[in-house]
């Protein structure tokens, strides 16, 4: 996968509720309404056959509900979680406060997933489920931003933490460049402002 | 004309005696007779109209309801929304009080739960009120509002996923100073729909086998979050809830059928299951959140 055909792409989950929920609905509350809002992203990402970091952005919910967010996190990523129509979709949940915390924690533990959210601007952490492994890898490369992959070697001389690098980019909440073997934290692709960050290339 | 006797204090501890008092289908003509009904709570509000709309079902005709003419009772039953939904319900030879027009001190009014959109209402509404009245009278944190609205949402989904039948909820805070020695709010949620056993049993009976019955059927979906979906991320709500409830130090309880399960806190003594009820249609689902105790308990 090369990273200079990153499409960084942002989704404010609040302006698809009134799209496509008919405005009706300003809390995520409900099943059917999360299929409806995760359907509405899938439209979105529909035509995208490069591979993309999109944002789902939550800021603007005050209630989310376990129905739904069983719809618009879990199912989603478990969507998109293997390769399809070609391209590889990777998802940074951004705003999440503590309310939304719990929910979202919840839905990723029932279906072993993880997922990259931005719990304050510029702040971000792993959520769902990881093992302490995974959560100081991740947080190693987080704070990197990116690890070329003679930095890897050096920063995780043991091949389990290695390992779990790349288990880590399976989960897709974190890539690798495909040119230069290079590790990246999917936050370097987006902005502190709420829109994609410039570039995206192998850094 | 068969007369059923409502309890004085209609609750979630009295709502069995009125379903004893139920009349099978065999008497044509019913009185509700609530002429001594001097204390109701939100169980007991939507149990009475789950109550009068089981007789209508069984009778084919509205059994008439008696309510005391004095008192207090009346006039807060009329603030609850009793009257509004009781009209399809009940006939009745009084005229309802006016609910007058000053600002409501009720938390959640009854309201019918018959599809998605009442979900977000409701949940809309309580937004807008239930966040002073959580930390004024409960002394919870400001934040609770958004996890009170979860528990109304995932209860009242409940009712349109798994009863597939309409129903109703409705929530206040009232001061059990006797019996708690603090305030406390009550959630009641009740439908008329298949019951839990029901529910799941396409799914989840041939496992159970001759176990298979209201108390399993509660313990499958409140001890172990089994729907009748096959989809791994279903079943979460009632675990999520029961959580969120334990943590406020709250009970929560589901009657289903024959069946009630109940999570219990130190500060009461009902049954964790219960079984060989009177058979009624249907959940009802009974939540009591305390308020925090001056020590932050």
């Amino acid at each position: 996968m090369g990273l200079e055909f990153m499409d960084a792409r942002s989704i404010d989950v609040s302006r698809l509720v009134e799209r496509k929920v008919a405005s009706l609905y300003s809390h995520l509350v409900t099943r059917p309404t999360g299929r409806a809002v995760r359907m509405a992203i899938e439209a979105r990402l529909g035509g995208v056959s490069r591979p993309s970091v999109s944002l789902i952005d939550l800021s603007e919910v005050t209630v989310l509900d376990f129905s739904c967010a069983d719809e618009v996190v879990a199912k989603l990523l478990l969507r998109y979680r293997e390769t399809r129509s070609g391209s590889e979709t990777f998802f940074i949940f951004r705003g999440v406060a503590e309310a939304h915390r719990e929910p979202i924690e919840a839905v990723l533990d029932r279906q072993n997933l993880a997922a990259v959210a931005e719990t304050k601007p510029e702040r971000f952490e792993l959520l769902g489920t990881r093992s302490a492994v995974e959560h100081a890898v991740w947080d190693a490369l987080e704070r990197k931003g990116v690890l070329t992959f003679e930095e890897s070697r050096s920063l995780f001389p043991r091949e389990v933490e290695r390992s779990v690098l790349d288990r880590l980019t399976e989960r897709r909440v974190a890539l690798r460049s495909g040119n230069s073997g290079a590790y990246h934290a999917l936050s370097g692709f987006v902005s502190g402002e709420g829109g994609p960050r410039d570039g995206g290339g192998d850094g | 004309m068969k007369v059923v006797s409502v309890p004085p204090t209609l609750d979630g501890r009295t709502f069995d005696r009125l379903v004893e008092a139920l009349p099978e289908g065999d008497a044509s003509k019913v009185l509700f007779d609530a002429r001594r009904l001097r204390w109701v709570d939100p169980m007991g509000l939507v149990g009475l109209l789950s109550a009068g709309a089981v007789v209508q079902a069984r009778t084919g005709e509205a059994p008439l309801l008696g309510l005391p003419e004095g008192g207090e009772v009346p006039g807060y039953l009329s603030r609850m929304g009793f009257f509004r939904e009781a009209s399809a319900v009940f006939r009745s030879d009084s005229k309802p009080p006016s609910r007058g027009s000053g600002p409501s001190d009720v938390l959640l009014e009854i309201t019918p739960i018959k599809e998605n959109g009442d979900i977000h209402d409701l949940v809309d509404r309580v937004q807008g009120r239930a966040g002073a009245i959580l930390s004024r009278s409960l002394h919870y944190p400001a934040t609770a509002v958004v996890q009170f609205s979860v528990i109304l949402s995932e209860v009242c989904q409940n009712i349109l996923e798994h009863a597939e039948a309409p129903g109703w909820v409705a929530a206040q805070v009232y001061n059990w100073t006797q019996r708690l020695g603090r305030p406390v709010l009550v959630i009641g949620v009740s439908d008329l729909g298949r019951g839990f056993r029901r529910s799941l049993e396409s799914e989840h009976a041939a496992r159970f086998g001759d176990r298979w019955s209201d108390p399993s059927a509660l313990e499958a979906a409140f001890i172990h979050g089994l729907t009748r979906f096959p989809d791994s991320g279903r079943g979460q709500g009632i675990q999520q809830i029961r959580k969120q409830v334990r943590r406020w130090e709250g009970a929560i309880s589901i009657r289903s059928g024959t069946a009630r399960i109940a999570d219990v806190p130190d500060w009461d003594d009902q049954e964790p299951l219960g079984s060989d009820l009177h058979p009624f249609p249907g959940a009802q689902i009974h939540i009591v959140l305390p308020a925090r105790s001056d020590d932050g308990a």
